[in-house]
Order: C-alpha cells, then sequence, then structure tokens
C-alpha cells in the first residue's frame, strides 16, 4: 500500500489510453499514477470471468494491423513510442472478413489484410463503380489525416463525389462506423480515412488469448517503468480555483494533488467532475474558447456471447473473422428508436483467426454486436431487465444468423451451445462510466485534450482517435504534448 | 568525449527507440531523417533519452541540431564536455 499523496502526473482511468500515457510519463522519470475506479483494467477493452470463463469485451480485432517491416503506420508509432517488442503483442492475423448486405447476405465484399483482395472483390461485384473506389482510395491515401486544424467534411459527400451507387456507398461505411463512429448517419471524412486505413488498407489481427494478452503487457511496462496505480479507486471531484485543478477527490474521501491530471473519463464526464465542485460558485459554468462543448454520444451498442462446445469450423463457420451485416435497402446507423436494432450488426468468431500450428480456443465462441438505446435499458427494474436480456438475445442471433453459412440442421447453433452472455448499454455505463453506455463518446471530438482547467487534458475516445490502436496514442500523444514536450 | 563517442551514443539511443530501423550504413552527413523513418515523435524520444540517460538537455529551439549525426556530434560533444564526461 502506498502512501503518497502527490504526484507529478494523476490519471483517470485504466484503460489503453490511460496506461500507456502513464508508461510513457513514468519511463521519463515523472512520478506517476493511475486511479482505477473498477477492479480490473481496461476500460472499454477489458475482460472479465463468469463460471471460470473469461470473456473479451469490446476488442473483436486490433485494427490498423501490419506486418514486420511495414513503417509509418499507427501500429508502428505505438510499438516504438511504448518500447514494446511487436512480439510481445502475439498478433495472428485474421483469415477473412465480409460485408454482407441484403435480407439473407445476398451481396457480400470479402477483404483480408491484403487490400487487393478487396479491391478485386469490389470490381467484380460493382464494376461500373471500381474506377471511382479507385480514386476515392487515392483520395483516402493522400488525405492529411493528422492536421489538427482541417476544416471538417462530410464524409459521404466527399465518397460520392466517386462512388454513385448507395449500395456500395453503404457497404463501405458500415463496418467503419461500427467500428468507431461516435456520429450518427454521417462522419466526418477525416475520421472516415482514418478508420479506412485501418480496418481496409492495414487490417485485423489479434492474440491468441485476446486483450487480456495487450493489457498485461501494457501493466509489465508501466510496472516495470516505475509507475503506480490504485485500483477499487476512482476519482469523485477534481477540485480547482476555476483556473487550475488543485486536488483530487477520491471515492473513499481521501486526497491526492498533482502537477497535472489526464482523464480518460471522457469528455462530458471529465467536465462533470470538474463542474461538481465550482458549480455552485461559478456561473455559467466554466468555459474556454479553446475547448469544444462535446455533448454525450448518443450510440450505444450490446453484445451477444455465444460459448459452443465445438469449433465453430464444425458448424461449417469456419471462415468468416468478422461479418459487417445490414438486412434493409439502407443502412441506418443511428440510436434506433426500439432497445435494439437487429437490422444490422457484426458478428465475431474470434477462433478464425490463423493461430499459429496447435494453438487454438479451447471453445467456440460467436460474438454478435448491434446497435442499442441506451435510455430502453438503463431505468428497466431487474427482472424485466433479464427478461429483455433473454428476448433481444434470441433476436439478436437469429438475424446475425442469416449472414453466415447456413446450418444443419437448423438448431446446431443452439445445440453446440453451453453458455451465453450479454452485455448492453446499462452494463457499459455501470463498468466504465462512460455516459449513455457511449463507447465512442461524444459525437464532437478535443483533438488538443484541453479541459476548462489549465493543467487537465482529456486522452482516450473523447480525444478523438479511434479504435484500440486509436486509444494508446491518444494516451501518448497527451503526454507527449502536454508534458513531456512542453518540458513540465 | 569524442565525436565518434557521442555519435555512438545517439545511435545507441536509436537503436533503442527503433528497433526495426538498419543502422550499419547511416551515412553521418545525411540528414536521419532523410536515411530512417523517424518522425517528431521520435525525435522527441531522442531528447527524452539524452535528458534521461546523460542528463543533457535540448531546448526545442535546438532540435534542429539533431538533423545529422554530424552535427548531433558536433552540438552534443561541448555540452558533454561539460558535463565533465
Amino acid at each position: 500500500m502506498n502512501t503518497h499523496t502527490h504526484y507529478e502526473v494523476a490519471i483517470i482511468g485504466a484503460g489503453m489510453s490511460g496506461l500507456a500515457a502513464g508508461i510513457r510519463l513514468a519511463h521519463f522519470g515523472k512520478r506517476v499514477c493511475i486511479f482505477e475506479r473498477h477492479n480490473a483494467v481496461g476500460g472499454l477493452n477489458g475482460f472479465y470471468s463468469i463460471g471460470g470463463r473469461k470473456f473479451d469485451v469490446g476488442l473483436h480485432a486490433l485494427t490498423n494491423y501490419v506486418r514486420p517491416g511495414v513503417k509509418g503506420t499507427p501500429l508502428g508509432k505505438l510499438l516504438r513510442q511504448l518500447r514494446i517488442d511487436r512480439d510481445e503483442f502475439a498478433l495472428c492475423e485474421q483469415k477473412r472478413s465480409r460485408i454482407a448486405f441484403g435480407p439473407r447476405g445476398e451481396i457480400s465484399l470479402a477483404f483480408t489484410n491484403d487490400f487487393s483482395v478487396f479491391e478485386s472483390e469490389v470490381a467484380a461485384k460493382f464494376p461500373k463503380q471500381i474506377e471511382g473506389f479507385r480514386r476515392l482510395v487515392e483520395t483516402v491515401k493522400t488525405h492529411d489525416d493528422v492536421s489538427l486544424d482541417a476544416k471538417p467534411l462530410s464524409a459521404r459527400e466527399v465518397v460520392r463525389q466517386h462512388v454513385t451507387d448507395p449500395l456500395l456507398e453503404d457497404m463501405l461505411f458500415c463496418p467503419l462506423m461500427y467500428y468507431g463512429s461516435a456520429s450518427e448517419r454521417d462522419m466526418e471524412f477525416g475520421q472516415f480515412v482514418i478508420m479506412f486505413k485501418a480496418l481496409f488498407l492495414e487490417g485485423f489481427a489479434r492474440p491468441l488469448e485476446g486483450v487480456r494478452v495487450i493489457l498485461r503487457v501494457l501493466m509489465e511496462k508501466y510496472r516495470a517503468a516505475g509507475g503506480e496505480r490504485r485500483m477499487k479507486c476512482g476519482v469523485r471531484q477534481i477540485v480547482s480555483d476555476g483556473h487550475r485543478a488543485n486536488a483530487l477527490i477520491l471515492d473513499d474521501g481521501s486526497e491526492v494533488t498533482a502537477d497535472h491530471v489526464i482523464s480518460s473519463a471522457g469528455g462530458p464526464e471529465t467536465a462533470a467532475l470538474i463542474d461538481s465542485n465550482t458549480h455552485f460558485q461559478i456561473a455559467p459554468s466554466l468555459s474556454r474558447s479553446d475547448v469544444p462543448a462535446q455533448p454525450a454520444g448518443r450510440l450505444s451498442y450490446t453484445e451477444t456471447i455465444t460459448v459452443l462446445d465445438r469449433q465453430p469450423a464444425e458448424l461449417g463457420w469456419g471462415d468468416d473473422t468478422i461479418v459487417f451485416f445490414n438486412d434493409s435497402e439502407r443502412f441506418v446507423y443511428e440510436r434506433p428508436e426500439d432497445a435494439v436494432d437487429v437490422r444490422s450488426g457484426v458478428v465475431c468468431i474470434p477462433n478464425n483467426f490463423a493461430y499459429p500450428e496447435g494453438q487454438t480456443l479451447p471453445e467456440g465462441l460467436f460474438r454478435c454486436t448491434c446497435l442499442a438505446n441506451y435510455d430502453r435499458w438503463a431505468y428497466l427494474a431487474e427482472p424485466d431487465y433479464q427478461a429483455e436480456k433473454q428476448r433481444w438475445y434470441a433476436s439478436i442471433a437469429a438475424s446475425a444468423k442469416r449472414f453466415l453459412p447456413p446450418l444443419t440442421p437448423a438448431d446446431a447453433l443452439e445445440r453446440a451451445t453451453i453458455a451465453t452472455d450479454m452485455f448492453t448499454p446499462r452494463t457499459i455505463t455501470k463498468f466504465t462510466g462512460h455516459a449513455a453506455g457511449a463507447i465512442y463518446g461524444s459525437p464532437v471530438k478535443n483533438r488538443q485534450g484541453r479541459t476548462a482547467l489549465e493543467n487537465v487534458y482529456l486522452c482516450g475516445t473523447d480525444q478523438g482517435f479511434l479504435g484500440i490502436i486509436g486509444a494508446m496514442l491518444s494516451g501518448i500523444s497527451m503526454a507527449n504534448y502536454h508534458i513531456l514536450q512542453a518540458g513540465k | 568525449m569524442t565525436k565518434d563517442q557521442c555519435k555512438q551514443v545517439v545511435l545507441d539511443i536509436i537503436a533503442d527507440i527503433a528497433p526495426d530501423e538498419d543502422l550499419s550504413n547511416l551515412k553521418p552527413d545525411v540528414r536521419l531523417r532523410d536515411q530512417l523513418q523517424l518522425d517528431s515523435m521520435d525525435f522527441l524520444d531522442i531528447v527524452m533519452e539524452l535528458r534521461k540517460r546523460h542528463g543533457i538537455e535540448v531546448p526545442e529551439a535546438d532540435y534542429m541540431q539533431l538533423a545529422s549525426l554530424d552535427s548531433c556530434a558536433e552540438y552534443l560533444t561541448p555540452k558533454f564536455t561539460a558535463l565533465g564526461k
């Protein structure tokens, strides 16, 4: 048990971004402590155990995967900045993923970590669109996606300049939105570029044991560099004089001080930690012209996890790693009216990565993610909540099955099922503290990471980098920019 | 410390922060950035490691002095000497 009450840097949250920021700062000799309310690290990309089984939350696949020797990409920057040898992550590549549209997935575009596969699929299924598609890819490759003051552009408008078939347009947007967009219906073009590169031009990979491997590596680096952490010890309040944070009040009521605070709690969530003590003294609430107002996100998700007594390949489901699906004429990416929107979603089969010979996951796993409405889940009484989970679990699985090879017998999935679980928007808020179950945070991002207080900075999803590689790079960039580079 | 030793100090740092780069045929008079894939984050790390390992401070205005191995040696050797190294 440590007894320090002052740190050079206090970090709120032990998710990917907070751990990455902590590693940078500890490596360069800062006295740093991470405060985490939950009893496990990982935040939105964690894991949990039920009945002796470990389940991943969040991570389907690590995006941005490139093979050794490919330089200048986010994965390479991350490994360098955190002094991680790429073998430590033990990444195994996806087999093949698909975008499947139509009531039974009639139109399907396959892609792998080799971009030419995707390009030839588009050429085969959309011959009239291939020239425009190639122009779009060139536009993506030459776009300056790191500029901090680029003018926001509608990605839909840019894509339509090149791709005129709405079906192909929707098929391109579906995976990019599901894997990182906090905005409904459209994306900012810069975000589209980042996601297009992360999913299509780079690719998917995963360690055999999933997110735990990545977290274990981060924790080990952080500990070795001398970083401290306090678990089950959240920050309840950021006490300020209106300009600077003076102290942090912890959940147990004790107080610590820090020269700098990096918060991964989210934009509106951090503003609430700051405002909670100034609210009654200063009106209107603290604001600065260089700090964007960040409304809570409207998009949340539910995920079902089905554990099977055999490998999915034995059911004929051995080829697909990830399937992005939509059964309707247009793809609708917005908060559903109902508790869940089962028309579209994402299937992940973690068994279907190219693991080394002789290595395999002990059980089959079948995961489905769909859009969900936080309000419809948040206020249910416990028995109703459990009943709704049951009901939606069945309807999500039934919807997703349409986009995978047909099973014989038709109830083969149910027969092979030995355990199930499901998380809802309510679960997300309960375990991560993110408002409204918004995994991707606010639709308004804050690239500079500034807050109303001059020594409090944001990192993580609301700072604006996407995916788990993006989350770690966010922590790294904010630690570099506000503390290390500034010589503070 | 000689200029050659000083270059070795910089090379050791680059080898640690960018282990995927081949440093065997670096030309000392050519910009590092033109021979290696190093971005501004990597240069920040060279500066940070100089401070951490050797107590050498490089103010932001002087970052361009680290452009090539030769210019590193010109700029850093007097700093090492001043520290009695």
